[in-house]
């Protein structure tokens, strides 16, 4: 709990990963032997092999037109061939579902679950972060307990929980609520609605573990804002709601956008609830659909379907974590706790 | 204006007073709901015995038997109706395997970061952009990928292997069963839980996931250390190694210690990638507590025990907590000396 400082004290790691600075090369005095330079080049060469070898092995899986699986082993594309993301995009699995609705429901779940536990949090945070209260130390424990749960952990109290929200058309034609209203004990009845076997339910078990994860790194965002500026605005009459909707929400509004992105790549491959709860194939999400693809039972699926399956399902996360990296990594060192 | 101020301060620490609690209203009541009361329902349950047939009417159930804690007794005696389960085995293998890819993750990366940091070697740009693509590939694709390489018949590792072998006149292809061979390959290594092959292979597949990580930021600590340091040393006549052991070494610690902190609680909770690498197989050799625990709700669907484990965990978890936490605060003082 003592690691929210550390932002600002690794915040420019990654600026200066990039910021490479070539001043050795350039203006130093000692110059860099030959054979140094071609040892190094060999060692940084293999390790280029390492990273890329299955990169390029499922880059070139996804690219043949071959359904039978690999005899030998390829890691450079002998032809560009769309036909398995054609058929990925058409229809992934035997499952009755779409591309589409697979991304719709992926999208759906993590866009809706990252903001409104964002919108939530917010101002929880603000009051963790601004405000000295009596309760503060409990409330501030209390938030962080579910983050010390592994996301595995609170999955069953929330599958039995969500299980007993039920719509159900009683055999008299009338339609009940459980668990608030039931049907005529004894009397036939039929399922409509079950929120555990819906991705509302899914959505709702998710916000669950999201907004103390929002709560927790959005206050350690808003404890380094300076605080001259409110007490400025709260010296010209401010009271601190205004201080809070024209002055806060304005200036951590960017780095709410990164708790959001933050959030949204967690949540894109999220697949302990919904593997849990969804039964129904049209509901299922992308990351359920890759866990399909794979294994013992999928030996109906070729691998380059499988392979291309696997770079859609990466490519959002990949873009988004090169475009944020250097928020992820200060991030993640300090808020360390989430498994 | 001095007259006036009184009242309205008095006013404004009124309301003061119960601002904060205003602001934590919305959250309070969401986590009240979704997240405080499962958390005493996952509590009640482990002390029942929670089964399908209860799910309907939940805990008004009237076949549900109050079983005190015998679900804690059975899975710490490895009583539960559940084949190859042993807790304390699993939970040995979950702490080795989160140490063993911690020890082999840093050093890794430290390594390859002072590689890349010698001055003037060519590409450096080229070599970092690659090093960070297995940063941002998601672990659940990793995984599956991964499994696919270890695939017996058809899997990349096996072909590469025929072909490294090859080089040598081998004929025969190689057909290692690397995720399904129970018989470990070194068996006096950690005796409490034989590590199978799977282990190693997916050692090895959470290797290329893990050092680049710890790359990134050895890169950034390295790169803040004073080059006047090395200068000195090296006119004081220090070798390079005594420059990396006493200069580079001691500098890069406060950062990389977090970063291992965080590489150790990451793999100690790797769900993804270890449902979707090899579900825990064989026989429950390579299962850590979490994908365990998953098993117990998900096929068991026993949730009784299922409640009681994730208990369990819990205080494991806490545990680890407590003792990293300190280790980071040690070492934050140890920066700021």
């Amino acid at each position: 709990m003592t690691t929210t400082t550390e932002p600002v004290k690794k915040k420019n790691f990654l600026v200066r990963f990039f910021n490479i600075d070539t001043s050795g090369s350039k203006g130093g005095s000692e110059k860099l032997p030959l054979w140094r330079q071609l040892v190094i080049q060999l060692l940084c060469l293999i390790i280029v092999v390492e990273v890329m070898f299955p990169i390029m092995y499922i880059i070139t899986l996804s690219f043949s037109s071959k359904e039978n699986r690999p005899s030998t082993l390829e890691i450079f594309p002998k032809e560009i061939s769309l036909v398995a993301y054609k058929q990925v995009l058409t229809r992934p699995t035997a499952n009755p579902i779409t591309f589409l609705e697979l991304l719709r429901n992926s999208g759906l779940l993590s866009i809706a679950v990252g903001a409104i536990s964002l919108l939530i949090a917010v101002t929880a945070a603000y009051a963790f972060s601004r405000f000295k209260f009596k309760l503060r130390q409990v409330l501030m424990i209390m938030v962080f307990i579910p983050l010390l749960m592994p996301a595995v952990g609170l999955s069953t109290p929330l599958f039995l929980l969500m299980n007993s929200f039920q719509v159900k058309t009683c055999a008299s034609g009338a339609t009940v609520l459980l668990p608030f209203t039931s049907c005529i004990p004894g009397e036939a009845a039929k399922l409509m609605f079950n929120l555990r076997d819906s991705l509302l339910g899914v959505g709702i078990a998710m916000i669950s573990t999201a907004l103390p994860f929002a709560v927790w790194n959005l206050k350690g965002y808003l404890d380094t804002i300076p605080k001259e500026l409110e007490e400025a605005a709260a010296i010209d009459g401010a009271d601190p709601n205004q201080v809070f909707f024209k002055i806060v929400i304005p200036l951590a509004l960017p780095q709410m956008a990164v708790t959001f992105f933050l959030g949204f790549i967690g949540y894109w491959q999220e697949f302990v609830l919904p593997w849990l709860f969804l039964t129904n194939p049209k509901d299922y999400t992308l990351a359920m659909t890759l866990y399909n693809m794979t294994g013992q039972y999928a030996s109906s699926i070729p691998w380059n379907r499988f392979a291309a399956m696997a770079i859609i399902v990466a490519t959002p996360v990949a873009i988004m974590y090169i475009l944020l990296q250097k928020q992820i990594v200060s991030g993640l060192t300090a808020g360390g706790v989430k498994g | 204006m001095a007259t006036l101020s009184v009242p309205m301060k008095k006013k404004t620490n009124v309301r003061r007073a119960f601002l904060p609690y205003l602001y934590l209203l919305p959250a309070f009541i969401v986590l009240g709901v979704i997240t405080f009361y499962p958390l005493v329902y996952q509590v009640i349950i482990s002390f029942t015995d929670f089964q399908t047939k209860d799910l309907l009417l939940g805990l008004n159930s009237p076949k549900l038997n109050h079983i005190g804690i015998k679900n804690y007794i059975d899975i710490i005696t490895g009583g539960l109706p559940v084949q190859n389960f042993d807790f304390f085995r699993v939970l040995t293998y979950n702490l080795w395997w989160a140490i063993t890819n911690v020890m082999v993750h840093v050093p890794a990366g430290v390594l390859i970061a002072v590689l890349l940091n010698v001055k003037g070697i060519w590409f450096k740009r080229v070599y970092r952009a690659i090093y960070v693509l297995p940063v941002v590939i998601p672990p659940i694709v990793v995984g599956t990928v991964w499994r696919n390489i270890f695939d017996e018949q058809y899997g990349a590792m096996n072909q590469a292997l025929t072909w490294i072998s090859s080089l040598f006149g081998g004929i025969d292809p190689i057909k290692i069963r690397w995720l399904f061979e129970y018989k470990p390959p070194i068996p006096w290594l950690l005796p409490n839980g034989p590590l199978p092959l799977a282990y190693y292979a997916m050692m090895i597949a959470n290797f290329w996931l893990g050092w680049p990580f710890m790359t990134l930021v050895a890169t950034g600590a390295l790169q803040s250390i004073p080059k006047e340091l090395y200068e000195a040393a090296s006119i004081d006549g220090a070798s390079r190694s005594y420059q990396f052991w006493n200069v580079t070494v001691p500098l890069i610690k406060p950062a990389m210690i977090p970063a291992a902190i965080y590489g150790f609680t990451m793999s100690f909770n790797l769900f993804n990638f270890v449902y979707f690498m090899t579900g825990g197989g064989p026989a429950r050799s390579t299962e850590i507590l979490v994908t365990f625990a998953y098993d117990l709700v998900r096929n068991l669907r026993l949730y009784g025990a299922a409640g009681a484990f994730a208990v369990i965990i819990f205080f494991v978890v806490l545990v680890i907590f407590l003792i990293t936490n300190r280790i980071t605060r040690a070492t934050e003082s140890y920066a700021e000396s």
